[in-house]
């Protein structure tokens, strides 16, 4: 058995003091199945004393297990049976009442997001999924932390086209009814394609069919710890890169399994899953890019770039996985541009574009995450952007998402301020070639062969 | 380099949850008397010193000191406000953490 080192001990404080080591998130699934009633105001009643009975010590907790182990804990967050299920038997097509309750548990309980207005339709739509869909522009119009997700493929399903259609026209609406704040509803909305059930991270964070009543699940980040490890290898030959990825990543890891077994016990219930993501903020020094640059490229978004974050988050994986009991989620690493002060420099240097980033989310987690657009997108352009990424993961077998913000009444080379974690970010160029034809088809895309895989 | 002694780590264990031992560690100028200060602190408060190890480093003073809190009344958050305000008196940074993010982190 090794023994604790003075250098142990410096290099764990050293992480938290200079180098943004932290628990990104310590998210509580809910199970919100047993909410269900005809009346749309009694479901959103349940709804609301539900979540602020079992939520009700998140955050004290979170706060405490912050102090007592001397590692921020950045956000505590609440995930929700998808909204889409828990309406269903309401008699009203207007689910805004039930996001507007999500919304006022919320602000109770103290978390900064609560995500689950969401509905999954890869292979078609109950009355639920059409209500819920139909509701999200308003929905995020009118609640400030309530996050929504619709998948809309898989690949054992394929993608419903009709959903990626309407989706593009729901973010259009939603950045036109959120137009004053620069299109914000738009931050707080992802489309997906095989998203998970237990996926801490916001916006997409929804709490799966498949969970149990309540559970605990912990997010953890670190980008600005490995950009400081690797730090001590340059020169050498990328085997040792990955190497030093690989046992940064278990450290970190091994402190959001600490945390997540702790805030399971203090809040008695199940442990859930680590989820080993590198989610970079604005801040200086936490930045994916800035890993990617480090490993060799001139500028993010140049030639090599998918082959570094190929490798980064593989052994980001390969790290990770042997530090938790279990690991679930997203696991990977992040890429979203307004969050990460790397990419908004690259975007801003012309070295990053759409087509590069969509080439990126092939090898690491998610997709085209916190991208700002023209606010004259047209709703078919963006739904094939959608499509695009959605077929990426149908056939790789792997999450991808699409959460673009088209800034009315902004063009290119301008920027957009939202604040916070969620950052600020140049407008990036989308082609004007248009799809509108294909868009136009609708119907459903096969889900794909799994063998001949060339 | 120093080494603290094996029977210091806590046992492994799955949800073995916080244990009552803590590391405190002081960087800053160096200045005589700060682990007296330091020390005084945690003895008054019941803290007991399991061990610790102190140098200077480029001109600054490091300590890391690993103690025991079963027989302390106080809290890890209120043994660290105490410690805040001394750190502001004297003019040094000094963090109070359990021990259990050391040996996660460390140890397999």
């Amino acid at each position: 058995m090794s023994v604790l080192t003075f250098n142990d001990v410096l290099e764990t404080t050293q992480m938290i003091t200079h180098h943004n080591l932290d628990v990104r998130t310590i998210t509580m699934g809910i199970s919100l199945r047993d909410c269900g009633h005809q009346d749309v105001k009694v479901c959103a009643d349940k709804i609301y004393d539900k979540i602020t009975k079992k939520a009700e010590k998140l955050v004290k907790t979170g706060e405490d297990i912050e102090s007592d182990l001397g590692v921020p804990i950045i956000n505590k967050r609440i995930s929700v049976t998808p909204i889409s299920m828990v309406g269903e038997s309401c008699d009203t097509a207007d689910y805004v009442p039930l996001a507007k309750a999500l919304d006022k548990a919320a602000h109770e309980v103290g978390v900064n997001f609560i995500g689950g207005f969401s509905a999954l339709v890869d292979k078609g739509y109950t009355k639920g999924d059409r209500n819920l869909i139909a509701s999200i522009p308003e929905a995020l119009a009118s609640t400030e932390v309530v996050c929504s997700s619709v998948n809309v493929g898989s690949t054992k399903a394929g993608i419903n086209m009709d959903a990626v259609a309407e989706m593009g026209r729901v973010v259009k609406a939603t950045a036109e009814k959120t137009a004053a704040d620069d299109a914000i509803g738009c931050a707080k909305l992802v489309v997906f394609c095989n998203a998970v059930n237990d996926n801490p991270f916001m916006a997409g964070a929804f709490h799966g069919v498949t969970e149990p009543e309540s559970v605990v699940s912990v997010g953890v980040s670190g980008p600005g710890v490995v950009k400081h490890a690797l730090e001590a290898v340059r020169g050498q030959d990328i085997g040792a890169v990955a190497e030093v990825i690989k046992r940064t990543a278990f450290k970190i890891t091994r402190v959001g399994q600490l945390v997540a077994q702790e805030a399971a016990k203090r809040l008695n219930t199940q442990f859930g899953i680590i989820d080993l993501s590198l989610a970079p903020t604005p801040a200086v020094g936490d930045s994916v890019a800035h890993i990617l640059e480090e490993i060799g490229l001139e500028s993010c978004g140049g030639p090599g770039t998918t082959a570094t974050l190929a490798m980064l988050n593989d052994a980001v994986k390969k790290g990770g996985l042997m530090a938790s009991s279990y690991v679930g989620g997203l696991s990977g690493a992040f890429i979203p541009v307004s969050e990460d002060a790397g990419m908004i420099a690259a975007v801003e240097r012309g070295s990053l574009c759409l087509e590069k980033l969509e080439a990126m989310t092939c090898v690491c987690s998610v997709g085209l995450d916190m991208i700002a657009i023209p606010g004259d997108t047209s709703a078919e352009t963006i739904a094939a952007i959608i499509a695009d990424e959605s077929a990426i993961g149908m056939i790789n077998n792997k999450t991808t998402a699409v959460r673009v913000i088209p800034v009315p009444g902004k063009g290119v080379g301008e920027r957009v301020e939202f604040g916070g974690l969620l950052g600020h970010a140049p407008i990036m160029g989308v082609s004007k070639f248009k799809a509108d034809a294909f868009i136009a088809r609708g119907g459903r895309i096969p889900a794909p062969v799994r063998s001949l895989t060339n | 380099m120093f080494a603290f002694p094996e029977f210091l780590n806590s046992p492994e264990g799955e949800g073995g949850g916080i244990t009552m031992r803590i590391v405190v560690t002081v960087v800053g100028q160096d200045k005589v008397g700060i682990i007296a200060k330091v020390t005084n602190v945690l003895a008054n408060n019941q803290v007991n010193i399991l061990n610790i190890n102190q140098n200077i480093m480029d001109g600054f003073f490091n300590m890391v000191l690993i103690a025991d809190m079963t027989d302390s009344k106080m809290s890890i958050k209120a043994l660290k406000e105490h410690l805040d305000r001394l750190a502001e008196e004297i003019g040094l940074e000094i963090r109070v953490q359990s021990e259990d993010i050391f040996t996660a982190m460390h140890q397999i």
